[in-house]
C-alpha cells in the first residue's frame, strides 16, 4: 500500500553539489528544442515561420499566399481554411487557424513551411492577408471591469473580514493611495521554440517548456488524441520565468505545421518580437490601497482594491491583492479583484503572479505609514506580526519574518538611518535605503508520480518528468533523492525532462522541488518497504504523491525582507541601486549555490522591475511597440552592484516537505521593487507609486 | 528577409560606383544596424556592398600645432575610443563612444557607420506601423504614440525620431569634419551639416547623395577639444540610448568663457549643436547659472509632449553638470582630472 512521505535525514542537502548539467550547457553540448538533430530523430526539418495579424480585432477576409509560394524554398502556408482542424477549440488562445476570427494584435494567422529558416521568414513576410477590421479595445483605462469567478491559483476573487467601514472612521492615521506596475514580459533568453514529428497518430514534440507532462494532456484532447500519443521533451529549457508554465500557441502552430507534414519534423522558433505577443506576461496592475492605524502604527483596516485587465479570448487575472488577506494583522479587511476583458495578447504567469505587483503596493504603502506615524518601518512591521493567519486562522508553519527583518537590518547597517527623506547627498548623489518584506506561499501539487529502480551496486536510477529550466532542479533532486536513498549523490542517475518518465507537475509556482521532491523521498520509502535495503538489480518501484502538507491545518508561507540602497543623481535624476540584500527564511536549502542563484536572479528581477522593465502597449494599434530588449529594458550587468541574500540559519520545516526546504524560486523578486522605491522615497522625498521608478520623476 | 545580392568591394571607388548605379543598393559596414534592418523587413536592398574591409582601418595623426587626426571609416569604436590621442586631445570623442551600445557592439561598429546609424524610434523598426521614415507618407506613429525617447528641437509634424549616435554628438561639439567619396570625387561636410532635420523628407538622415561613402573624419586638436567631455543620461547604467546626452568643450580665461562647444544628443533627429546657448556664453563670465540661463535659452524652441516632457529639464542640467565638470578642472586643476 501507499504510504506518505516521512520526514529524511540530510546528507548531501544543505552542502554544495556542482550543477549536474554545467559541462553540458557551459560547452555548448546541451540540446535546448531548435538544437536535435538526426541522432534524436529530427531528419531534414522544416522551418515554420509565424505570420502575425496586424489589426487587433475583426476578421481574415482572405490569406494570399501567391507571393510567398513563389519563394524559393517555401512548401506550404497554412492558413484558417488549410490548416489541420482540431477537435477541441475551446481554448481561443490555442486553437489558432481554425476560424477568420482575429482577438488580438499579432495573433497567428499563417504559418509558412519551408525548406530553410531565411526562406520561412521570407515567405512570412511576403503572405498578404486582407482584414475585415472592428473596432477594438486595448487600454485598461476607462475600461469596463467585471468580477472574475475566481482570479489566478484558484484564489476567491473577493475576500473580507471585520468592519472596515468602522475600522477606518475611526483611525488616527489613514494611507489611502493608488499604485500600478505596468506590463511585463518574462522575456527568457531562449525564446519560446519547438520540433514537432507526426509517426501516424503519434506526436513528439521537443519543446521549450516549464512542463512537458501538462503540454502533452493540453494539446492530446485538442488534437484528439491520448496523452499517452504525445511525447513532449524538454531535456534542457533556456529559462522561463512562467511563460513556459502553460502552452502557448507558438507550439500548436509547430504541431500542426507539422500535421500537415506527416513524417517530416517541422522546427518553430519565436522571433523575440513575436513573443511579445504570443507568450504571456505579466498584466498592468492598479491597486487602491487603504491602511487605517492607530498613532503608534498598529493596522486597524487594510483595504487592496486591484484592477488588472486579461485578452477577451481567455481570461487570466492577476491575483494582485492575495498577500494582504494573510501579511498583516488587522481586525478588519476587503480585498477584491476586478479585470477588463481586452482586445489584447493574452497575459499569463510571471514570476510571482499576484505576490510581486500586491506587495510592491503593499509595501510601498507599509512606508508610507511609517512615516505617518513616525514609527520605523521596521519596527511598523513588528508591531503588525500576526500570531496566526489572518485568512485562515490556521497556525503558520514557520513564520521567521521578524528575524528576516532584524536579520537583515542588522547586516545592512540599518540602525541610525535617519527617518527623514532627502537628508544624505553624497557628491551629486541623493542617497537612501529602504526595506520590505516579502512572502510567497508553499504551493504543493499533488499528482506526482516518480519511479526509483535498483541499478544494483548500490547504484539507483530515478525518473520523473519534471523539468529543469536553468534553476538546478536536475541537481538538487539528485541529493534529494541521495539522501532519501542514504546513498551518494554520484550513486544516482536521475532521468527527467520527458514524458516517457512518469506523470509531473509544472516547473512553476516555486512548487517544483517540493512536489517531485516529496513524490521522489515517497517512492524510494515505497522501494525500501517493499524490498528492503538491498535490492536486486533491475527491481523498482514506482509512486504518487498525492498528500503530504497538511493545508487544512497551517498556513504555509515563505518569508524574507528586502534592504536596498538607491542612489539618484542630482542633476539628471538617474537612479542606481548600488545595495540589495535579501535575507530569506525558505524552510532547508538543499544546494547552496543553486539556491544563491535563484534568489540573487529573483532579487535582480525585481530591481529590473523597480527601475526599468515596462511593455508599453499603443492602444491604437493594440499591441507593445517596447518589443525587443533594446527598448525592453532588463538590468544590465553595470546596474547590478553589491547584491547579497542570506537565509536563516537552522530553517527546516518537514510539514511543507519531508526534505524540509520550501520553495524559492519567485521570493525574490517580491518586495524587491518596494524596498528600492522606498528608498528613492528616502533618498529624495518624492515617492514613487507607479512602477518603474525612473528618472523623470526625479530631475527638477 | 528579402533575397540580395552581396558584393564585398575591392576598393572604394568601385563601391561607390556599384551602389551609385543602383537605387537599391546599400554599404554594408559592421552591420550592427543594418543587419536587423534586414531581419525586420525596415530595409530591402537589392544589393549589399560591404565596404567593412577596405583599408579604411587607420587612425591617422595629422601633423600641426595642436595635432589632428583622420580616423579611418573603417576603425571600429573600441578601437577609437582607446586610442591614446583621442583620449589626450578628444575626451568627448572617447567618452562617447564608450558611452554607447555595448562592449561587444562597439567592437564590431565603425566609424562610419556609427554616423549611419538610423533612429531606434520603436515604430520606424515595426514594419506593421505607419511611420514617415521607412514609408514616405504613411504617417508618423510616434508623433501620439509612445513618446519617451522622441526629439523635442527641430522636429516636424512628420517626424519626431532622435539620431541615436553618441559619437556623433561628441563629434559633433568638436567640430569635425567629414570626408566623403562620391562618384565626382572628395569632398568634406562639417559633421554639423552632415545630418539633418526631417522637415517634410524624414526619410533622408543626412545630406549624403545615394552612393556617397564616409571615407574619413578629421579633427584639429586645440586646447579647447582637450577640455571637453561627454555625459550621457540613460534609464539603465549601461547598454541604452541616451534620454539626453551633452557632449561640451569649455576654455576658460580666468573666469570668463573664452570659448565653448555644447552638442546635445537624443534631443533633435541630428546632433544638436547648441549654438545659441555657446554664444550667449561666450565671453561672459563662467557661472553655473549662466550654463543653465544659455541652455534655457536654446530649448525655448523645444516642443514636447507628456512623455518627454522631463528632457527639457534634465538636458538643462546635463548641460551645466558637464560646464561644471569642465571648469572645475581648469578654475582647479590640482585636483586632477583624466588629462
Amino acid at each position: 500500500m501507499t504510504q506518505q512521505a516521512t520526514p529524511v535525514e540530510a546528507r548531501s542537502m544543505g552542502t554544495h553539489l556542482d550543477r549536474a548539467d554545467g559541462r553540458e550547457k557551459v560547452t555548448g553540448h546541451a540540446r535546448y528544442a531548435m538544437e536535435h538533430g538526426a541522432d534524436d530523430g529530427v531528419e531534414a526539418p522544416l522551418t515554420a515561420w509565424l505570420v502575425q495579424s496586424t489589426i487587433a480585432r475583426g476578421r481574415v477576409v482572405r490569406v494570399d499566399p501567391a507571393a510567398a509560394l513563389a519563394h524559393p524554398g517555401v512548401v506550404s502556408v497554412l492558413d484558417h481554411e488549410s490548416a489541420p482542424r482540431l477537435a477541441d477549440t475551446e481554448d481561443r488562445e490555442l486553437a489558432i487557424l481554425q476560424d477568420d476570427r482575429v482577438g488580438l494584435r499579432g495573433q497567428i494567422v499563417a504559418v509558412v513551411l519551408a525548406e530553410t529558416p531565411e526562406a520561412a521568414r521570407e515567405g512570412a513576410r511576403l503572405v498578404h492577408v486582407a482584414y475585415d477590421e472592428e473596432p477594438h479595445r486595448a487600454s485598461l483605462e476607462g475600461a469596463e471591469t467585471y468580477a472574475p469567478e475566481s482570479v489566478n491559483a484558484g484564489h476567491e476573487t473577493d475576500w473580507a473580514d471585520g468592519d472596515v467601514a468602522a475600522a477606518f472612521a475611526g483611525a488616527a492615521v489613514v494611507v489611502d493611495q493608488r499604485y500600478s506596475t505596468p506590463h511585463e514580459h518574462n522575456s527568457p533568453m531562449e525564446p519560446h521554440a519547438a520540433t514537432a514529428l507526426w509517426d501516424g497518430e503519434r506526436l513528439t514534440l521537443w519543446d521549450s517548456t516549464q512542463a512537458v507532462h501538462a503540454v502533452a494532456k493540453t494539446f492530446a484532447p485538442m488534437l484528439g488524441l491520448e496523452a499517452a500519443q504525445i511525447t513532449v521533451r524538454a531535456p534542457y529549457v533556456g529559462g522561463g520565468f512562467g511563460s513556459k508554465g502553460l502552452p502557448h500557441a507558438p507550439e500548436m502552430a509547430a504541431a500542426l505545421a507539422a500535421l500537415s507534414v506527416p513524417g517530416r519534423p517541422v522546427k518553430l522558433a519565436v522571433t523575440r518580437q513575436q513573443m511579445f505577443a504570443l507568450t504571456g506576461y505579466r498584466t498592468e496592475t492598479v491597486s487602491h490601497v487603504r491602511l487605517a492605524a492607530e498613532p503608534d502604527g498598529r493596522l486597524l483596516g487594510i483595504e487592496q482594491h486591484a484592477v488588472s485587465q486579461t485578452s477577451a479570448i481567455k481570461e487570466f487575472t492577476e491575483q494582485t491583492a492575495t498577500a494582504a488577506r494573510m501579511m498583516y494583522a488587522a481586525p478588519a479587511r476587503a480585498t477584491t479583484h476586478r479585470v477588463a476583458a481586452l482586445d489584447v495578447a493574452v497575459p499569463s504567469w510571471m514570476r510571482a503572479p499576484g505576490e510581486m505587483p500586491g506587495m510592491f503596493a503593499q509595501e510601498v504603502a507599509m512606508d508610507e505609514l511609517a512615516f505617518a506615524c513616525e514609527v520605523d518601518p521596521i519596527e511598523l512591521r513588528v508591531r503588525n506580526e500576526p500570531d496566526a493567519d489572518p485568512e485562515t486562522g490556521n497556525p503558520w508553519n514557520n513564520r521567521r519574518l521578524v528575524e528576516c527583518l532584524e536579520r537583515g537590518a542588522e547586516r545592512f547597517g540599518w540602525a541610525g538611518r535617519p527617518s527623514a527623506p532627502g537628508t544624505v547627498q553624497d557628491g551629486d548623489w541623493w542617497v537612501g535605503t529602504g526595506v520590505a518584506a516579502a512572502t510567497y506561499p508553499t504551493l504543493w501539487m499533488p499528482g506526482n508520480t516518480a519511479r526509483v529502480e535498483s541499478l544494483g551496486g548500490g547504484r539507483y536510477a530515478v525518473s520523473i518528468g519534471a523539468v529543469d529550466i536553468g534553476t538546478g532542479a536536475r541537481t538538487v533532486l539528485v541529493q534529494i533523492a541521495a539522501d532519501a536513498l542514504g546513498v551518494d549523490p554520484a550513486a544516482v542517475d536521475l532521468h527527467i525532462g520527458d514524458t516517457d518518465q512518469p506523470a509531473a507537475t509544472v516547473a512553476g509556482g516555486s512548487a517544483g522541488t517540493g512536489s517531485w521532491g516529496t513524490a521522489i523521498v515517497q517512492t524510494v520509502q515505497q522501494l525500501r518497504a517493499d524490498h528492503g535495503e538491498h535490492p536486486d538489480a533491475g527491481v523498482a518501484s514506482t509512486a504518487t504523491a498525492e498528500a503530504y502538507p497538511d493545508m487544512d491545518r497551517y498556513a504555509l508561507h515563505s518569508f524574507g525582507a528586502v534592504f536596498a540602497e538607491v542612489r539618484i543623481h542630482r542633476w539628471t535624476g538617474e537612479l542606481r541601486a548600488p545595495r540589495l540584500l535579501g535575507v530569506y527564511s525558505s524552510g532547508r536549502v538543499v544546494n547552496p549555490m543553486t539556491a544563491r542563484s535563484q534568489f540573487y536572479g529573483g532579487l535582480v528581477m525585481g530591481l529590473s522591475g523597480a527601475l526599468f522593465e515596462e511593455s508599453v502597449r499603443d492602444p491604437r494599434f493594440g499591441h507593445v511597440v517596447t518589443q525587443d530588449l533594446a527598448t525592453y529594458h532588463v538590468a544590465s550587468h553595470a546596474d547590478v552592484h553589491g547584491i547579497e541574500v542570506e537565509w536563516l540559519a537552522d530553517d527546516t520545516d518537514t510539514l511543507a516537505t519531508p526534505f524540509g526546504g520550501r520553495g524559492i524560486g519567485e521570493i525574490g523578486i517580491v518586495g524587491t521593487a518596494a524596498a528600492v522605491a522606498n528608498a528613492a522615497w528616502h533618498a529624495t522625498g518624492i515617492r514613487v507609486r507607479d512602477l518603474p521608478v525612473t528618472a523623470d520623476r526625479f530631475v527638477r | 528577409m528579402k533575397e540580395l545580392t552581396y558584393v564585398r568591394a575591392d576598393d572604394a571607388a568601385s563601391a561607390v560606383a556599384t551602389v551609385s548605379a543602383d537605387p537599391h543598393a546599400r554599404f554594408l559596414g559592421g552591420g550592427t544596424n543594418l543587419v536587423d534592418h534586414l531581419k525586420l523587413g525596415v530595409a530591402t536592398p537589392s544589393t549589399l556592398v560591404d565596404v567593412s574591409r577596405l583599408p579604411l582601418d587607420t587612425v591617422e595623426v595629422l601633423e600641426g600645432d595642436r595635432g589632428g587626426l583622420r580616423i579611418g571609416a573603417n576603425v571600429r569604436n573600441s578601437d577609437l575610443a582607446a586610442h591614446p590621442v583621442v583620449r589626450s586631445t578628444f575626451p568627448a570623442l572617447s567618452r562617447s563612444l564608450l558611452a554607447g551600445a555595448s562592449g561587444q557592439i562597439r567592437n564590431q561598429a565603425t566609424t562610419g557607420g556609427n554616423l549611419l546609424q538610423r533612429t531606434r524610434c520603436v515604430y520606424f523598426q515595426d514594419v506593421t506601423t505607419p511611420c514617415n521614415k521607412r514609408e514616405p507618407g504613411s504617417g508618423c506613429s510616434a508623433l501620439e504614440g509612445y513618446g519617451r525617447y522622441n526629439a523635442i528641437l527641430g522636429t516636424s509634424a512628420d517626424c519626431v525620431a532622435t539620431h541615436p549616435s553618441d559619437m556623433a554628438v561628441g563629434l559633433a561639439a568638436l567640430d569635425a569634419d567629414v570626408v566623403v567619396l562620391g562618384p565626382d570625387g572628395e569632398r568634406r561636410v562639417p559633421l554639423a551639416d552632415l545630418h539633418r532635420l526631417p522637415g517634410h523628407h524624414p526619410e533622408d538622415d543626412t545630406t549624403l547623395a545615394h552612393g556617397e561613402l564616409i571615407t574619413a573624419v578629421e579633427l584639429r586638436g586645440s586646447e579647447l577639444t582637450r577640455h571637453s567631455t561627454y555625459y550621457k543620461a540613460r534609464d539603465r547604467a549601461s547598454y541604452a540610448f541616451a534620454l539626453v546626452s551633452v557632449a561640451g568643450a569649455l576654455e576658460l580665461d580666468g573666469d570668463v568663457v573664452r570659448d565653448v562647444r555644447i552638442a546635445w544628443g537624443g534631443v533633435a533627429h541630428k546632433p544638436w549643436r547648441a549654438t545659441v546657448a555657446e554664444q550667449a556664453l561666450r565671453g561672459e563670465v563662467y557661472s553655473e547659472d549662466a550654463v543653465r540661463a544659455a541652455a534655457a535659452e536654446e530649448l525655448r524652441a523645444a516642443e514636447t509632449g507628456d512623455d518627454n516632457a522631463f528632457k527639457v529639464a534634465m538636458v538643462r542640467n546635463a548641460t551645466a553638470l558637464v560646464m561644471h565638470q569642465l571648469a572645475s578642472k581648469q578654475q582647479h586643476p590640482q585636483q586632477g582630472g583624466t588629462r
